[in-house]
């Protein structure tokens, strides 16, 4: 078993409940994690399951200190980062790198797309050698150098998609979050894309925390798996024991409700009484 | 027997003259489900607008007819059109949030459109709307009925809208990507849903949607779409075992399963949509809107 | 999906109609001495009341007529525009500057800032704003420097306003975060991601608020609360105007007239400026 390169124990993170938000004073927290334990191997994928206010994304942004933990300890190559300012996490920040689900709103639309791949190369001292680094992530990703002058608007969904990797993988870094970055492309683009960080991951040594909703995805992607389910970890094993063998009724529902495209004409009918 | 919606080389430009919908044609038989499938900017949502009266002002039909049950919608003025789309068909939409007014009672937005176009009477309205939450398997009526859509859970509201859907018992029912937005348990039991009802009120239904897997398991016919061209058509069943044009088997081959996980998942080659591309332009070169 | 290049538009005839008259205006205001055909200041007592150059009773070089002291009406509404454009310019920029500021901060911090930022500005937009003005000018006595600082101090809000509910709904996008993970600290993310698409904005609130400065110049010259009553300017020409309404209605007219499409200008331009840049958001 390789070392972890996150270490995470009894990770819980509350946030404002807006809902709730009396008409005066602050809105109550609600605990969205509610104590989570699991290791990520280094160059592992793991693939992060759930439903809608299951709290994967809310995981993936903890990993990423994008949110601040409210209780636990977030691990990252042995050190505690839950905790750390804004300034410690900066050198830091050349390691924990994202993708974004929506490729739309995660590129500025008034900047090129060499401003934007460029933009982490410059904050975090690979300034030097600018465009071949830019050039080389491009390259990368499969998109053609005359893309750099670009702006989002000018491309595809894909294309975009393929950008956002670029600027995650522009700095090399130890971990990657990948936040359901197809569940808003085309059948035929998301192919294309979970292909490119299939490969990329195991050329670069990524360890990557893959969340979806998709199983089917994750299937093909992931080493291992986490299931969650309002806030917290239901069942966490290696991809090909999860689903030839799952052990809780929850992600055997799951994986039942999924519509795979082949004829199964029981696939409707109710649930025989139990 | 007539079928229940017929569309004949339907075809649709925006203002600068582009095409969207490229000489359809489709039908769908009384009692069965059809499905419309393709990636985003196939015009399957169009179609469904097309068929319900709906479209954007900026999309015009240049030609062809659509008929449902053979009376043919090009031949009536407006407002006759208007009352047969109200009377016969209905529409599950994609998103159930917007689709409701959030400032009024789901009661009150049930019984509407019962009493406004077909001219029922309250009592009948709500009786016929409380049948239909029990066909839904929606357990408490009174809570629901009296709730504003927000206090209601995503799977409650759309099938709050299913019901409202089948209340008039319609002949066609439009749904455009119902399940989408949902989580995929609560995705197969409004399938089901659908199903159940289609088939105990003999509703055919036009099945909009991306996902191959929904076909599969939701429609006994499909029709395949690109860029408002249609790629093939089939039965369901036929669709899977032996797909016919090269697009369809990559979209086929393209869709994740966690039971073939190295198999499918496999991208698109880029000469089958080159392929498709050139078709279409070759067909758009000579088209003239009448004659093509 | 397929990869959409979107041309880019043309200068829409808006934006040539609006910036053209602004543009004429502001050139007659700046060279002002060489084009007006006559003093403005000269009076002239056996040239009172002239008609405009297509009425009975015209001289030639006086084409818009004269006003009941035997002033070149042209003349002086060409000098007027110096003191309006000044205005115009002086007063927007100011009001836009610590306007947008505010706004940028108090829309991408949240929080405290926003708070005390937010409610200065509901307890500012409480006064009437002309009263407020001139009060203001009152206090500081007139001049064209009070009534610069009158108006910035007065209309700030509007910049702040708008610019507040454009960077909250900036702070929201994705990469702003993406920045977050670039490693970027916060006043950076805010000069780099969220200014550059606040600025439509700005820019075309700038221009609206030069239109209102004009205005408010003019209300102030109006009540004689400007600058000192010798320099023309339009307010006070139009307060002039109105005395005498019946015997030359077009020592009214026309400054009426070019106060409302100098006005019109600069809300039609900043809007044309605007949907111009605006096509790249989609």
């Amino acid at each position: 078993m390789a070392e972890p390169l996150f270490s995470v124990r009894g990770l819980k993170v509350a946030l404002p409940d807006m809902t709730r938000k009396p008409l005066v004073g602050r809105a109550p927290l609600a605990e969205i994690l509610k104590g989570l334990d699991f290791d990520l191997p280094k160059g592992s994928v793991t693939g992060i399951v759930g439903e809608s206010g299951s709290g994967k994304s809310t995981l993936g942004r903890a990993l990423v200190r994008l949110l601040e933990p409210s209780a636990g300890a977030i691990a990252f190559e042995g050190r505690d980062i839950g905790h750390l300012s804004e300034g410690e996490l900066r050198p830091l920040r050349r390691d924990l790198q994202m993708i974004f689900q929506d490729p739309m709103s995660s590129l500025n639309p008034r900047h090129t797309i060499f401003n934007i791949i460029a933009a982490p190369l410059r904050q975090n001292g690979l300034g030097d050698r600018l465009k071949e680094r830019v050039a080389e992530a491009l390259h990368r990703v499969g998109l053609p150098q005359t893309f750099a002058s670009r702006y989002r608007h000018e491309l595809s969904g894909g294309q975009r998609q393929r950008v956002g990797i670029a600027r995650a993988l522009a700095l090399s870094p130890k971990f990657v979050l990948a936040d359901e970055i197809v569940s808003g492309l085309d059948v035929s683009t998301q192919a294309q894309i979970l292909t490119l960080l299939e490969k990329l991951a195991a050329e670069m040594g990524l360890t990557v925390a893959f969340i979806s909703h998709d199983l089917s995805v994750i299937r093909r992607l992931c080493q291992q798996v986490i299931v969650m389910r309002e806030g917290r970890i239901v069942e966490a094993s290696a991809t090909d024991a999860l689903f030839d063998n799952p052990k809780e009724a929850y992600t055997r529902d799951l994986l039942a409700a999924i519509p795979l495209p082949e004829i199964d004409a029981d696939w409707l009918k109710p649930k025989a009484p139990a | 027997m007539k079928p229940c919606l017929d569309i004949r080389r339907l075809s649709a430009v925006l203002p600068n003259g582009q095409r969207v919908l490229r000489s359809v044609s489709l039908s769908v038989q009384p009692g069965e489900v059809r499905a419309l499938v393709g990636e985003s900017g196939a015009g399957k949502t169009m179609i469904g607008k097309a068929v319900l009266g709906v479209l954007p002002k900026s999309v015009r039909i240049v030609e062809g007819e659509m008929l449902i049950e053979g009376d043919d919608l090009g031949r009536l003025d407006a407002k006759a059109r208007r009352t047969l789309i109200g009377a016969r068909t209905a529409l599950i939409p994609q998103d159930p949030l917007t689709a409701l007014n959030p400032s009024r009672r789901i009661g009150a937005q049930m019984t509407d459109r019962l009493v406004r176009i077909l001219g029922w009477s309250g009592e009948r309205a709500d009786k016929r709307i409380r049948q239909l939450l029990d066909e839904v398997q929606i357990r408490d009526p009174e809570r629901v009925l009296k709730s504003y859509p927000h206090e209601l859970s995503g799977g409650m509201r759309q099938r709050v809208l299913i019901a409202a859907a089948f209340a008039a018992e319609p002949r066609l029912i439009v749904a455009d990507e119902p399940t989408t937005a949902l989580d995929v348990t609560v995705q197969k039991q409004i399938l089901r849903l659908i199903a159940q009802l289609q088939r105990d009120h003999g509703t055919a239904i036009l099945f909009v949607t991306h996902d191959l897997g929904v076909v599969a398991k939701i429609s006994q016919k499909v029709s395949v779409l690109y860029a408002g061209k249609m790629v093939e058509e089939a039965e369901t069943a036929q669709l899977f075992a032996a797909p016919q044009h090269p697009y369809t088997q990559a979209l086929i081959a393209a869709t994740p399963r966690y039971t073939d996980p190295y198999t499918s998942l496999k991208p698109v080659d880029e000469s089958v949509l080159a392929g498709l591309k050139a078709e279409i332009a070759a067909a758009d070169k000579d088209w003239r809107p009448g004659h093509g | 999906m397929d990869e959409a290049r979107i041309p880019r538009r043309g200068l829409s005839p808006r934006l040539w109609l609006a910036g053209g008259w602004l543009l004429l205006a502001l050139l007659a205001a700046i060279f002002a001495p060489m084009v007006a055909p006559q003093d403005p200041l000269a009076q002239d007592l056996m040239l009172e009341r002239l008609p405009p150059f297509w009425l009975d009773g015209a001289e030639p070089g006086y084409w818009l007529g004269t006003d009941s002291l035997g002033r070149d009406l042209l003349s002086r509404l060409i000098f007027g525009g110096r003191i309006a454009f000044i205005v115009a310019f002086a007063a927007a920029t100011s009001a836009c500057l610590i306007g947008s500021a505010l706004g940028l901060i108090a829309g991408y911090f949240g929080g405290w800032a926003d708070r005390i930022i937010s409610r200065v500005v509901d307890v500012w937009m409480a006064f009437p704003p002309v009263l407020f003005a001139i009060l203001l000018v009152a206090v500081l006595g007139t001049g064209l420097s009070s009534v610069i600082l009158a108006i910035a101090i007065i209309d700030w809000t509007r910049f702040c306003r708008v610019i507040r509910a454009e960077a909250m709904s900036q702070a929201r996008m994705d990469y702003v975060e993406s920045a977050r993970i670039a490693g970027y600290g916060r006043i950076g993310i805010m000069l780099r991601e969220v200014l550059p698409n606040v600025l439509p904005s700005v820019v075309a609130l700038l221009s609206l608020e030069m239109g209102i400065a004009v205005i408010v110049e003019a209300i102030l010259s109006f009540v004689n609360l400007s600058i000192s009553t010798d320099d023309p300017t339009w307010g006070s020409i139009i307060a002039e105007g109105r005395l005498s309404i019946h015997q030359a209605w077009w020592v009214l007219v026309f400054p009426l007239i070019t106060l409302i499409l100098t006005v019109l200008s600069f809300s039609q331009f900043g809007e044309a400026l605007k949907a111009h840049f605006d096509p790249v958001l989609r």
